[in-house]
């Protein structure tokens, strides 16, 4: 029953058969790296998990993973990611829609209850909203957390840091001192890679 | 009797609990002793690997994996690297491969000695962790005779391992192994049979297969509900298709059947690091441990220090470190605690654009709520013993 390798022909003719069952909700579709890849527009997406978990050929019935990416050049600056498995066909499935900070995406947690804590992240690290969530609050980050730190645009060292304050007998939070100035090294090669004016080259 | 009014009671189970297993808070809603509704308050560990990850090379994001299951911390390596590995099209060398095999499955041994023994701990048998943490012990001894350290090994990097194994320390590793089986059938012992232990797991924390593959589970808390779904023989990886083991499935999908998968696996996995003992001694076995073109792996300590080809690699790899071609990918391990994924996005930098962590736990413990509400409060620590979860890795 388990086909022992997934390679890219099925997954071609994988995203195919999704493609010519659901025209309209594919975009585009990609093979690389032994991953099948579908662009979908984003009102199409809970319908076409719902078709991916219940077509009797496909099975798609867990859930793997949902994450948020930040592109912040893009005008939509967000891509949500589902990872989606089917064990009867041992099939990995990518799906990609893209929003920005106002535009919420339809929450999957009626097709995979499983969806739920996934989406509360990525609302949690990039804002991204999630309509028909029940339960949309953040998760990982501190009580009272502002900002949203895996966007590129949140600094890596954060604004503000906690410390046991003897004197008031309480934790208080203060914005972020370092000792050492944050580094970020840029390693790329001079002869490559590099796209702005080195110092001391303006004079040559 | 006059009507009595009652009340729901919300209690707080943790942070600082010795059954949560780390760092949970859990706010409990109890009717008398049922619970009604569980909500776990994650993320009192979230140090921000992900973002941390995308400010270093390839190479400086090895040791963060180490610190997400920090029961197993070599199978955390393992998804990392495979996934470069991959984007990069490199091959390991076989005996890189044995290698990284035998040390994920001293691994798997290391969570589930780990799992079992405290869950058995938390539902009032003493003696399991007792002897169950000499063996641990054990093998941390091994990882630290291998990369130098008892935990945040670093070992499993991109290319291939650190550096060899030392020939007494594969015979010693060897040597572990029948002792280890006999510690194994002790535990059983004390555990399979055992009367309390049967009543405080038995149909406690029931998960169907439906359910379990809808809430995103995967690992034991499949293979428990009947699945004979396992990554290393699905969709095999590395040396794991010559090796021989057995899935162990459950047929409840209970406490007490994920406890005997799990005691069934640590025999499994002593079964296959024997296999690999073997075929590292064999000739074929012998060889370099990582990538030798010197492009991802940096050069050892004599060649860099003789030749100028290997101090200039030396010099660019621990500098800027190398670059992965633009592209994404996921990969995935099948760690002891369930399929742990690696979800990299490169833009052709030496820095990840993005890396997304799948963490079996993470999908495991958002179903407290489902497996908790109407059981008694007491289960709650039995179940969220069962479901194996690691705070490193569900807050990241």
């Amino acid at each position: 029953m388990l086909q022992v390798d997934a390679n890219n022909e099925t997954l071609h003719e994988l995203g195919e058969y999704i493609a010519q069952k659901l025209p309209d909700s594919v975009l585009g579709q990609q093979v690389a790296y032994g991953d099948l890849s579908l662009d979908v527009p984003r009102d199409k997406l809970v319908s076409l998990v719902r078709f991916l978990h219940d077509d009797t050929r496909l099975r798609f019935i867990s859930l793997v993973d949902i994450c948020g990416v930040d592109y912040p050049a893009r005008a939509e600056r967000f891509d949500v990611v589902y990872h989606l498995l089917s064990p009867t066909r041992n099939l990995r499935i990518r799906l990609k829609i893209s929003t920005d900070e106002a535009t919420p995406v339809a929450s999957v947690t009626e097709v995979f209850p499983g969806a739920n804590w996934y989406e509360r992240e990525a609302f949690d690290m990039f804002g991204i909203l999630f309509t028909g969530h029940p339960d949309l609050r953040r998760l990982l980050t501190d009580y009272g957390f502002d900002g949203y730190p895996l966007r590129k645009d949140f600094p890596t060292s954060g604004y503000v840091e906690l410390r046991y304050d003897e004197s008031r007998k309480k934790v208080v939070y203060e914005p972020v001192k370092l000792t050492q100035e944050f580094r970020s090294f840029d390693y790329l090669s001079p002869w490559e890679g590099t796209d702005y004016v080195l110092p001391g080259d303006e004079k040559a | 009797m006059s009507e009595v009014e009652t009340r729901n009671f919300t209690i707080n189970f943790g942070p600082q609990h010795p059954a949560a297993h780390g760092v949970l808070r859990l706010v409990l809603e109890l009717d008398g002793e049922i619970v009604e509704r569980a909500d776990p308050h994650v993320g009192l560990l979230h140090r921000g690997t992900e973002k941390l990850i995308e400010t270093k090379t390839y190479l400086q994001a090895v040791p963060y994996f180490d610190r997400l299951d920090y029961v197993a911390p070599m199978n955390q390596e393992h998804g990392f690297a495979l996934a470069v590995e991959r984007m990069l099209d490199i091959t390991v060398p076989r005996r890189g491969q044995l290698i990284r095999v035998l040390y994920c499955e001293i691994g798997r041994i290391l969570s589930h000695m780990l799992n079992i023994t405290t869950q058995a701990l938390d539902v009032g048998a003493l003696t399991p962790p007792v002897w169950g943490f000499e063996e641990r012990e054990k093998l941390m001894v091994f990882y630290e005779r291998a990369s130098g350290s008892r935990m945040h090994a670093a070992y499993i990097r991109p290319g291939g391992v650190h550096q060899d194994l030392p020939q007494a320390l594969i015979d010693d590793i060897d040597a572990f192994c029948d002792p280890f089986l006999k510690v194994c059938d002790d535990i059983e012992n004390l555990l399979t049979g055992n009367r309390i232990f049967k009543q405080r797991n038995v149909d406690i924390g029931v998960v169907t297969l439906e359910q379990a593959w809808e809430w995103g589970f995967s690992g034991v808390m499949v293979r428990g509900s009947g699945a004979a779904w396992d990554l290393r023989k699905s969709q095999p990886y590395e040396c794991y298709e010559e090796m021989e083991f057995d899935i162990p499935i459950g047929k409840n999908g209970d406490n007490y059947d994920r406890y005997l998968i799990r005691m069934e696996e640590m025999r499994q996995a002593t079964h296959i690091m024997r296999q690999c003992v073997k075929k590292l001694n064999e000739p074929e076995g012998k060889g370099p441990v990582s990538s030798t073109d010197g492009k991802i792996v940096p050069p050892n300590r004599q060649e860099m220090k003789r030749s100028m080809e290997g101090l200039i690699h030396h010099f660019k790899l621990y500098t800027e470190g190398y670059k992965v071609p633009e592209g994404e990918i996921y990969a995935a391990v099948e760690a002891p605690k369930g399929e742990f994924g690696v979800y990299l996005i490169s833009d052709g930098s030496n820095k990840p654009y993005r890396c997304k962590v799948k963490a079996p736990s993470f999908a495991h413990l958002s179903a407290l709520d489902f497996l908790c509400r109407g059981h008694q409060l007491a289960d709650v620590a039995a179940v969220l013993g069962s479901l194996d979860v690691v705070f490193g890795e569900i807050d990241r």
